[in-house]
């Protein structure tokens, strides 16, 4: 199918789930399900990745900064920036475009292949609204929870590194990180988190929801948003960077 | 009473249903039979607004469908239940919760009598041990038969049966036919099942349309249809010579040239 006929027929997707919930109390408790199914389902493997990653960019960093001249200090000063402005909200992300937007895609394919959306759609529930809205919420909600978890962890990870290492102390990684630090560049990195969890849960959504044909459908589907998040994950990082720094 | 004014639906250059016109009368059960892509599904779909038709009205009690907005539709639907050919069941729900989620979408009930409410619909359907079980846990009719209890739990004035027996045993099929039809007598339900088990059709087909390619071939009661003469209506209902041989016997009999009390095995001889 045509990039623009998808293109309109997401944003139509976009604008059907605007719309006045038929119970509120129902849409908060799908809200309440999706921010646990995506915030504690993927801290895991957030945790795991940021601690690594900081934990190789301190080691990397050393290596690459050979001159006596520069302070180790310095070392903690790249790791931090590195890690809010890309490795945090970026790199994450990535990873939950695997997670959670296989998971979105296969879940819903699911739900329209076995006609679940059908059921939905005659009892008169808007199923846009019911379906996909919690889910695009709930990841606006979490993600950026888990970017800062990520910064954080990944921050951590690198000072560990340092000490066990002997590449510099914890001193030293304390004092390089507290000098010099601009705190747009968590507002930056925000930006990002919010941008991207927007990308990875309605791109996976709009995927699963017009799914047609059976398992094998299904599995093409939850692939094809998985590649088509990732790819909008990295446009969007060039565009937020080349715009708002 | 629905009410089907020329039908038309095509995907793409593909007529899948053409001009059919047809009334379903309340408190009957209402059957769609055809072949496989005769377009008896389309045309169901097209029935409760999954599909639009790409010109012709459907009507419910009066009310054109096409003409109704959003709100108007949304408040229709609450009078619909439907039965889905894979049943549709919340994978991740129990018996229970799928039986309670219509209830809990458009009441306002206590917990205690949306429960009652689904103990109630679900002894209607004769399983009264099965709230706990996940959908996976419980076998094809009984997965019907939960589908058919939520399709009812909100006392809906129209039914919709996509293929209710597909999958099932002969003796099962026999109990899901017969409770659809004691519960639109019940309750009086205008209820359209789409159907290709001669069974149903000779059980509970009160008003009987027969789809062939697209179109409406021939529109009768189960009682009629052993007499027709449609070539195409008969080579389907008596595809089989098994059938072809009961059907004409049972038309010998009707002219009185063997015994109404004929034994079997004395025919079979």
């Amino acid at each position: 199918m045509h990039f623009f006929t998808h293109f309109g027929r997401y944003l139509l997707m976009i604008k059907g789930m605007f719309t006045k919930p038929e119970n509120f109390k129902m849409y908060w408790k799908e809200l309440m399900h999706q921010c646990v199914e995506i915030g504690i389902g993927s801290l895991g493997i957030v945790v795991v990745i940021s601690v690594f990653i900081g934990a190789v960019s301190t080691v990397q960093t050393a290596y690459q900064l050979v001159s006596p001249i520069i302070p180790k200090s310095t070392i903690a000063q790249i790791v931090r920036d590195t890690v809010i402005l890309e490795f945090a909200p970026t790199l994450t992300c990535i990873v939950l475009a695997g997670v959670v937007g296989s998971k979105i895609a296969s879940e819903l394919g699911n739900m329209r292949v076995s006609e679940q959306i059908d059921a939905l759609e005659i009892m008169g529930i808007n199923t846009k609204a019911y379906l996909i809205m919690p889910k695009i919420l709930s990841a606006l909600i979490v993600i950026p929870l888990l970017v800062i978890i990520a910064g954080v962890l990944g921050v951590w990870g690198g000072r560990l590194a340092g000490s066990l290492a002997n590449i510099l102390s914890k001193d030293e990684f304390d004092k390089g990180l507290l000098s010099a630090f601009v705190p747009y560049n968590v507002t930056f990195s925000l930006a990002k988190a919010y941008t991207f969890a927007f990308i990875i849960s309605s791109i996976p959504a709009y995927y699963g929801y017009f799914v047609k044909g059976g398992a094998l459908e299904i599995g093409r589907a939850s692939t094809s948003a998985v590649v088509a998040s990732c790819i909008m994950i990295l446009f969007a990082d060039y565009v937020l960077a080349a715009v708002l720094l | 009473m629905i009410e089907l004014k020329n039908i038309k639906k095509s995907f793409g250059d593909n007529v899948v249903i053409n001009n059919v016109s047809a009334v379903m009368e309340p408190g009957k059960a209402n059957l769609i039979i055809g072949t496989s892509g005769s377009g008896k599904t389309v045309l169901m779909k097209c029935l409760v607004g999954l599909f639009e038709p790409d010109s012709g009205d459907i009507s419910y009690d009066g009310k054109d469908f096409n003409q109704m907005n959003d709100d108007e539709r949304k408040e229709l639907r609450q009078k619909i239940g439907m039965l889905f050919q894979g049943s549709a069941l919340f994978d991740s729900m129990t018996v229970e919760q799928n039986v309670m989620f219509p209830l809990d979408m458009f009441t306002k009930d206590s917990y205690t009598d949306k429960l009652k409410r689904v103990n109630e619909v679900l002894e209607r359907v004769n399983l009264q041990d099965a709230n706990k079980k996940f959908p996976a846990e419980i076998s094809g009719g009984m997965k019907k038969r939960v589908g058919i209890a939520r399709a009812i739990v909100l006392n809906p004035k129209y039914l919709f049966c996509d293929e209710p027996n597909s999958g099932l045993d002969p003796q099962t099929s026999l109990v899901i036919d017969k409770l659809i039809h004691e519960i639109t007598k019940e309750f009086n339900m205008t209820t359209v099942v789409n159907t290709h088990d001669m069974n149903s059709v000779m059980e509970i087909g009160e008003h009987i349309i027969y789809m062939y390619q697209g179109q409406k071939e021939w529109e009768g009661t189960n009682k009629e249809i052993i007499f027709s003469k449609n070539k195409l209506l008969n080579d389907f209902i008596f595809a089989s010579e098994f059938l072809q041989d009961a059907k004409d016997m049972r038309m010998l009999e009707v002219k009185g040239k063997i015994a109404n009390d004929r034994n079997m095995d004395d025919l079979l001889k």
